[in-house]
């Protein structure tokens, strides 16, 4: 191993976790409020806003994110009202907006069917009993439903949490330069692929490493009730 | 015309598509095929506790799982290009960057990411075959190898199906991730359709319909699979 290459490689390739995990952050966070959105109209009884979640849901879980981070970068940015309107190019004309949007629209679909499964995990009597001592549905929703269903579901959303970090990587096709796009940068100027790839694979062990920690702790927090 | 549809259709992108599509899916069929077995064989490993082996195969799935399929692609890619056309250039062949090279890393890349999906998927079917069926099993006296093939592996088999469904779904849509590399699939064709007419909206469009068919009737064959194998009880 090349010492003089590691000097080289760690700085740039830190920079670029800065970006990874910017990305991460910004697509999580948009994209959990979009996927429970999604989750409590797939649940409700109304057609339209069922058939709809689950529509989005089948379309964005069975095309690759690859599919549709291209869609939405090169596509729409042909398009002419989206180019002369100016939140819309906002969103669209830059790499990185462009990719935290194509990622948070996508990580909310695999999010609302997480959040689906937990939220139908949930018995009867309990929203019965809420409505009985008189809740109104949003309160029920806020203080009986959403706590229990997100105890149940986080395990499966810290995966979602790994696989969303996995998936800014593509990020870097639309020139965004975050550790893999670093990471391929240098794999081409200096040739030695095994170290580099070595060095970004660790830094992205690290940031899942550090996610998977928090999403258990917090599991633990929420379930400190139980005897253990 | 913005769109460009007509270009699509006299330009003679729709039978590149589709040979494109076709691509896809014999790539994800055999890199399906390998990961089923490499998953078979160290999600056994896994399960039994073998050793030094259980080690190698921890560290081989955290690490395919916890890094990005690109970055992974990238490596396997980079790394063969130099060391195949040393070798071929030693047997005398000059420019063998062709599809049948691409085609066979493509495989080995996608197969080594589905194959550490594919261990977990049977280490879980395994490890949920009730003990006590594998206990009665022993207290009749068979064999080993025929408590394998008799009792554990078609649970295991049926039990895996679902996880299955979903490794396949994965697989077929990191196939696209190849793209970046060059193979002629079905992301690439796109890609390519786009640069030349310029009109990425409705190739990356049609790209986007292909890969939803293929999900969705592969969707429809895995719950057929599933139907046919659910064991035949008294409800």
């Amino acid at each position: 191993m090349n010492f003089e290459l590691v000097f080289l490689a760690v700085p740039t390739l830190a920079k670029g976790l800065r970006l990874t995990a910017m990305l991460t952050v910004a697509s999580v966070a948009i994209g959990f409020n979009l996927g429970l959105a999604l989750a409590v109209m797939r649940l409700s009884n109304n057609r339209a806003l069922s058939g709809f979640a689950k529509g989005y849901s089948t379309v964005f879980r069975g095309t690759p994110l690859l599919v549709q981070l291209f869609l939405f970068y090169y596509g729409l940015g042909q398009l002419s009202f989206v180019r002369d309107n100016p939140v819309l190019w906002w969103i669209v004309g830059d790499g990185a907006h462009c990719a935290v949007t194509a990622l948070a629209l996508n990580t909310a679909a695999y999010t609302s069917e997480i959040l689906r499964g937990g939220l139908m995990s949930i018995p009867g009597g309990l929203v019965e009993a809420a409505q009985a001592c008189g809740m109104s549905r949003l309160l029920c929703f806020r203080r009986i439903t959403f706590p229990l269903a997100i105890r149940q579901a986080l395990p499966a959303y810290g995966n979602e949490l790994v696989l969303v970090v996995k998936g800014t990587s593509l990020a870097s096709t639309i020139t965004v330069l975050e550790i893999t796009g670093h990471a391929k940068r240098l794999m081409s100027q200096t040739y030695a692929i095994l170290e580099i790839f070595a060095i970004a694979g660790l830094l992205y062990l690290l940031i899942n490493l550090v996610l998977i920690t928090l999403v258990r702790l917090l599991e633990a927090h929420l379930t400190r009730y139980l005897p253990r | 015309m913005e769109l460009g549809l007509l270009q699509v259709w006299e330009g003679g992108w729709i039978s590149a598509i589709l040979r494109g599509a076709a691509i896809t899916i014999a790539l994800g069929m055999a890199s399906m095929a390998f990961g089923a077995v490499i998953g078979v064989g160290c999600g056994l490993i896994k399960w039994a506790r073998i050793f030094p082996l259980t080690l190698v195969v921890d560290f081989y799935t955290s690490v395919v799982r916890g890094v990005p399929e690109l970055l992974i692609i990238y490596l396997l890619f980079f790394s063969s290009v130099e060391f195949v056309a040393r070798v071929a250039a030693a047997f005398g062949y000059e420019g063998l960057a062709g599809n049948g090279y691409a085609f066979t890393i493509a495989v080995v890349a996608i197969a080594a990411i589905s194959g550490a999906y594919s261990t977990e998927v049977v280490r879980g079917a395994l490890a949920a075959i009730p003990s006590g069926h594998i206990e009665a099993a022993r207290a009749l006296g068979i064999p080993g190898r025929r408590i394998f093939r008799r009792i554990i592996a078609p649970q295991m088999l049926r039990i895996a199906i679902p996880g299955m469904n979903n490794v396949w779904q994965t697989t077929i849509k990191d196939t696209a991730l190849v793209s970046v590399v060059g193979l002629q699939e079905l992301m690439r064709v796109a890609f390519v359709g786009a640069g030349s007419t310029r009109n990425p909206f409705i190739f990356y469009f049609i790209a986007a319909l292909v890969y939803l068919a293929i999900t969705l009737v592969s969707q429809g064959g895995f719950d057929w699979i599933e139907r046919l194998l659910r064991p035949r009880t008294r409800k």
